[in-house]
């Protein structure tokens, strides 16, 4: 399966095991900057972890801090392989261009309609740098 | 869409102002296209919101703008820090993360930020005028400028609010186009007894429900026949924007941008109207506690947003020279620490147990003895919405009064209130 994504930031190419999100995030106090679990206990995928999945997010929520959560996932190694949007979200990415003016490697973020996003669920995913999401 | 740069803004981008000046406008330019705004704007101030240490990441980043040269080109007004930099109150972070946290506030002074260090910045001085482009960030403040000041912002994000203020630029989309300020849903609160919406514990309930039913859309609450003042609408606004992503709400002949429901409306009908009822009310006020029936307080807390010198008087009538069983917490910025030293009115208030914090508060950093179900009474709406995740505490909430009787008594004490039966 293969699906072409609009590139939202240009970051490195990724691979990882899909994790699709059933319900819109709030990266601050849903995410855990230092480990990547999602801790917010009333979110669906709660107990699950970021870091190195591609993962699908269908909407987020909440705080004007997401952006520096994400830094600190990217800046702790603890960010997602790459990030499958519904819709931009400026909070969140800024996170990476910020990464990125610090040079530190950031992973790809494309947009694709949620509706796409759970034939993903369960496979291994390739989010290749012109923004096409395949699987493995 | 691509963004147009002007030659001037191109150049800065290109590292023509110095290093930090061109990230800060790299930053708000791909802003700018990820939100598909045509072209910035210039601002005429900031608050920042991203002196709050999140990881060390933060700090480097905020560092390696004060390297690169980075200034603030307009005036700009800081948030909370994870610190309180006056020694009024102690924070317990230790080490590595205390370290970092205080080069995080460090680094923000030296990139020209002012040490207001408090969310309520419209409190202490900074009031930019109706109608002017600005880029704020942290919810409260957010609100409060576009709603009462009428001033424009969209929430800006951490890292997003500096690269405004530094470039002097914000990307022209969202709230700051007249098109998008204009009110889609009417909040019909005309059934309100005017009793009940004299009381200041009122404001956090209704903005509760509010904004757990706008949402992001803009409305205007109707109804209301009296002012409710400052402080009731900052109490609103802040319980607003901690329960929906409100940036802006309108009140008819009280906001400026609402002389009357016509105007707020831009002329068109409401997508929705909620007339407001006391079943809704006593519902969103029963959420706002996570520990109803608990029969012990360990702490109160309030000043979410920071505390007025107007709050702090009506705390001092209300403790009435009383000693405190438990401890209070008033969260305040440096401006109402100045007026409070002046006349020994700090020291009187901590002899009795108060325990007044500057430059920060109790839900964005450890100040509240660790404790495994402690129950923390409030009569903030933000307060309310985040300790139970922030700290770990069950939330009580209750009016100033009934606040300020159970830490005297010690445990949760509520009187009859002009509910809305």
């Amino acid at each position: 399966m293969e699906m072409k994504g609009e590139i939202l930031v240009e970051g490195e190419p990724g691979r990882g095991e899909a994790l699709v999100l059933t319900a819109p995030i709030s990266f601050w106090g849903g995410v855990e900057s230092r480990t990547g679990l999602i801790g917010d206990v009333r979110h669906p995928q709660h107990g699950e972890n970021v870091a190195g999945r591609v993962l699908f997010v269908p909407g987020t929520i909440g705080s004007s801090s997401a952006s520096a959560v994400l830094l600190e996932l990217v800046h702790g190694r603890h960010a997602p392989a790459a990030l499958i949007l519904d819709r931009p979200d400026a909070i969140l990415l800024l996170g990476l261009l910020a990464a990125q003016e610090m040079g530190w490697p950031v992973p790809m973020a494309v947009r694709l309609d949620a509706g796409q996003h759970g034939a993903f669920a369960g496979h291994t995913v390739q989010v290749g740098r012109d923004g096409t999401i395949r699987t493995a | 869409m691509a963004v147009e740069l002007t030659p001037e803004e191109r150049a800065v981008a290109g590292g023509r102002a110095g290093e930090a000046a061109g990230i800060a406008m790299r930053l708000v330019a791909e802003t700018a296209r990820l939100m598909g705004a045509r072209g910035l704007i210039p601002i005429a101030s900031a608050h920042i919101d991203g002196a709050l240490y999140h990881g060390p990441s933060g700090t480097l980043f905020a560092e390696r703008l004060v390297a690169g040269g980075g200034r603030v080109s307009v005036r700009s007004t800081l948030n909370v820090g994870a610190l309180d930099l006056t020694g009024c109150s102690r924070v317990r972070l230790e080490g590595e993360e205390r370290e970092m946290a205080a080069r995080l506030m460090a680094a923000y002074r030296r990139l020209g930020c002012e040490p207001s260090w408090t969310c309520a910045p419209y409190q202490a001085g900074h009031r930019p005028e109706t109608g002017t482009d600005v880029a704020w960030g942290e919810s409260n403040a957010v609100v409060f400028c576009n709603s009462v000041l009428g001033a424009r912002t969209n929430r800006y994000g951490d890292l997003l609010d500096i690269a405004c203020a530094i470039s002097g630029r914000a990307p022209d989309y969202g709230l700051h186009r007249t098109e998008n300020r204009q009110a889609r849903l009417v909040f019909d609160l005309s059934d309100a007894p005017e009793s009940f919406l004299a009381d200041s514990a009122a404001w956090p309930v209704l903005g509760s429900l509010y904004g757990r039913l706008a949402g992001d859309t803009v409305g205007v609450v109707t109804g209301v026949r009296d002012n409710p003042g400052e402080d009731n609408l900052k109490a609103f606004g802040a319980a607003a924007a901690s329960s929906g992503a409100v940036g802006l709400f309108h009140m008819t002949a009280v906001t400026p941008e609402a002389p009357d429901l016509a105007n707020a409306l831009g002329g068109q009908a409401p997508d929705e109207t909620i007339t407001v009822t006391a079943a809704m009310v006593r519902d969103a006020q029963a959420r706002l506690s996570t520990a109803a029936g608990a029969n012990r307080i360990d702490a109160v807390a309030i000043g979410s947003p920071h505390l007025s010198i107007d709050e702090f008087a009506a705390l001092e009538r209300l403790i009435g020279g009383r000693r405190l069983a438990v401890p209070l917490h008033a969260c305040t910025g440096r401006h109402a620490i100045a007026v409070l030293d002046r006349t020994g009115r700090r020291k009187a208030l901590e002899a009795l147990g108060v325990v007044v914090i500057a430059d920060t508060c109790v839900v964005v950093t450890p100040i509240l003895p660790a404790l495994a179900n402690g129950v923390l009474m409030t009569s903030s709406g933000k307060f309310a919405h985040y300790a139970p995740g922030n700290t770990g505490y069950g939330v009580l909430f209750g009016s100033l009064a009934d606040c300020v009787e159970s830490a005297v008594a010690g445990k949760p004490v509520f009187s009859e209130r002009p509910g809305w039966k």
